[in-house]
């Protein structure tokens, strides 16, 4: 099991390395000087000397790759001249809103969609399936933001259960908390359902169809534990597989919805660096962010063990 | 036998079948149906924008801010004549019609779309082309798009608008990169299959070229799984295209697109809601038409195609 784990893990250094690499030659590419780019509008002469220097920007290409990855490997992602700090330290302040954020969305969406599509596929052609079916093309068409808006005027305006934006930490009460988290979870959580209950619901359909089924049915077997413990156990890897791929969609959807609730994190924190043209910001959210999808995905990868115990690693 | 029937056995009139068959079962494809139905109005009403009813969307005029849908009020002509003119959808803070806008948009919407679809095709056939046909370029080829793919793609075209200048091309290609290692994987798997058939064989053997393999031989028999795939991305980048202008990373503003339309009015969205809704709902309605077609496309070309994910 260890061993599959260095494996693993060895196997997204390549891909770590290519997203850095990738990440790198965005900025080098690109016309302009880049030292310019990453001093900002409002930088003096010996500040973009300054990073010339440190990046070592006269050097050749690789040997500014290599400085640039020490860093990185260093934790030091470069600092931002707009919001004078440095960019690790900025990425940390911004961490806790979206985390939260992003976990209170994956929770709604999974214990909505998993048991959404088991039903569906166990009445497969009723009401629900159809029902099922056609939210989720709508689910993928209306984008999150009008999604957010629609959300906001009918609870926050015309209802007034929740508030319309901003964001309460959870240190300060978990009720206000969960009062603005809510709404903004809801809206992001809206296309991950629909990914996830439609491969839930096929991923069932398939394990419905075979013997074991009809043998726990023929058992005797109360239905519900046919569904959990037989069919829906068999159908978890391809459910864990979309959810830890729907990741990429949750971090698009994150940047948006922050944008439309007013929530301080870091798809706020990508806005705002990009419209003050804050490069070392959104290299170090890039960076940051690939690397959490790479490593989601490695650990659901590591979950098909604990689904399916044929796997042995 | 009647030469009738000697004619329906003939290879010739099988083929024509064929694809006389595929076109019907398109045809009568719901999905299809409303789908396509859906997208030739809407391209229509790109065309003839003009002619809808509608004003030159920059036009504005103080006198008319913040006008209800339906109401009127004036609207200043850029050579300076001031018309009465019924705003359907509103006006916005500057003045604009808010109908004219969106109807405009449209055009925008759909450009961007199709045209960042086909980059995005035209650069993934070629890298997937390569990756399945040539064995040496396969596994570095991968590599790369398995690190370009670890970027969520909002990201990586919010940052390459950002830092190229903020155009109509610029927008197109940052849509279109994230899309291509999607292509490529799809591309290449069809092309490690098809480079099995006997016909691929035969033309090895008979010295054909590797380009004339690849672009004559494998590349026809791909068509169909590339279509569909080509509907999604369209619908995906209308919906990223609408995000960037959102957030304030699309198209300059003076080129009326609904991510736009909506950026401006998002401010003033507690007081004056059809700024927002208007271009949301054109917006969802056009992406759900284009999926909708595709879902079509792809039961009638190819039921066994993976889903896209």
């Amino acid at each position: 099991m260890w061993a599959f784990l260095a494996r693993r893990l060895a196997a997204t250094i390549p891909v770590l390395l290519i997203v850095a690499v990738l990440v790198f030659l965005m900025l080098r590419l690109t016309p302009g000087d880049p030292a310019a780019i990453l001093a900002g509008d409002a930088a003096t002469t010996e500040q973009i000397a300054a990073i010339r220097a440190s990046l070592g920007l006269d050097r050749p290409l690789p040997a500014q790759f290599a400085i640039w990855f020490a860093n990185l490997l260093a934790g030091d992602l470069g600092e931002s001249f707009y919001f004078r700090m440095k960019v690790t330290a900025l990425i940390g302040q911004r961490l806790e809103p979206t985390l939260a954020l992003a976990t209170l969305t994956i929770v709604i969406a999974v214990a909505v969609a998993v048991p959404l599509g088991v039903a569906a596929a166990w009445r497969f052609g009723g009401w629900l399936d159809r029902a099922l079916m056609g939210f989720s093309v709508l689910g993928f068409s209306v984008p999150v933001f009008v999604l957010a808006y629609i959300l906001i005027y009918i609870v926050s305006l015309k209802l007034g259960w929740l508030p319309v934006q901003g964001y309460q930490r959870l240190a300060d009460g978990p009720g206000p908390f969960l009062r603005h988290l809510i709404l903004p979870a809801i809206t992001l959580s809206v296309v991950y359902i629909a990914l996830i209950a439609r491969v839930t619901r096929a991923s069932v359909l398939e394990a419905l169809g075979e013997d074991y089924i009809r043998t726990a049915r023929a058992k005797g077997l109360p239905e519900l534990r046919v569904l959990v413990r037989h069919a829906l156990a068999n159908a978890a890897v391809p459910i864990a597989t979309v959810i830890g791929i729907g990741i990429a969609l949750l971090i698009g959807g994150v940047v948006v919805t922050e944008s439309v609730y007013a929530i301080p994190g870091l798809g706020r924190l990508t806005v705002d660096a990009v419209l003050a043209r804050d490069f070392p910001t959104i290299q170090g959210v890039i960076l940051f962010f690939s690397f959490a999808y790479v490593l989601v995905n490695l650990v659901v990868d590591l979950s098909y063990v604990f689904f399916d115990p044929r796997i042995r690693y | 036998m009647g030469a009738s029937d000697y004619d329906a056995l003939s290879v010739g009139s099988a083929a024509v079948r064929r694809q006389n068959d595929a076109w019907r079962r398109l045809r009568a494809n719901w999905s299809v149906r409303l789908g396509g139905a859906a997208l030739a109005i809407l391209i229509c009403v790109a065309l003839a924008a003009p002619w809808f009813g509608t004003v030159d969307p920059t036009l504005f005029d103080a006198a008319s801010r913040d006008l209800r849908p339906g109401e009127t009020g004036e609207i200043t002509t850029l050579d300076g004549e001031t018309l009465e003119h019924t705003f359907l959808m509103g006006s916005d803070s500057f003045g604009r019609d808010i109908y004219s806008r969106v109807v405009y948009g449209t055009r925008i919407s759909l450009l961007v779309g199709v045209l960042s679809a086909a980059v995005a095709l035209v650069f993934g056939i070629l890298l997937g082309l390569s990756a399945g046909y040539l064995r040496r370029l396969d596994g570095p080829l991968m590599r790369v798009m398995d690190g370009l793919m670890a970027i969520p793609a909002i990201l990586l075209a919010i940052a390459l608008v950002a830092l190229w200048k903020a155009s109509l091309l610029t927008v197109i290609v940052a849509i279109a990169i994230p899309e291509i290692p999607r292509v490529t994987r799809l591309v290449r798997s069809l092309v490690l299959t098809i480079r099995e058939e006997p016909y691929v064989e035969a033309a090895v053997a008979l010295g054909t070229s590797t380009p004339k393999i690849m672009f004559a031989h494998i590349l026809p028999n791909t068509i169909a799984p590339l279509l569909v795939q080509g509907t999604f991305i369209c619908a995906s980048a209308i919906l990223v295209e609408a995000i960037l202008s959102f957030l304030g990373v699309g198209l300059p503003p003076d080129i009326p697109t609904w991510g736009n339309i909506m950026a401006e009015g998002r401010v003033q969205f507690i007081a004056y809601p059809h700024n927002v809704f208007f271009p949301g709902v054109f917006l969802a309605v056009t992406v759900l038409a284009v999926n909708i077609f595709g879902d079509g496309l792809r039961d009638t070309l190819d039921p066994r195609m993976a889903r896209r994910l």
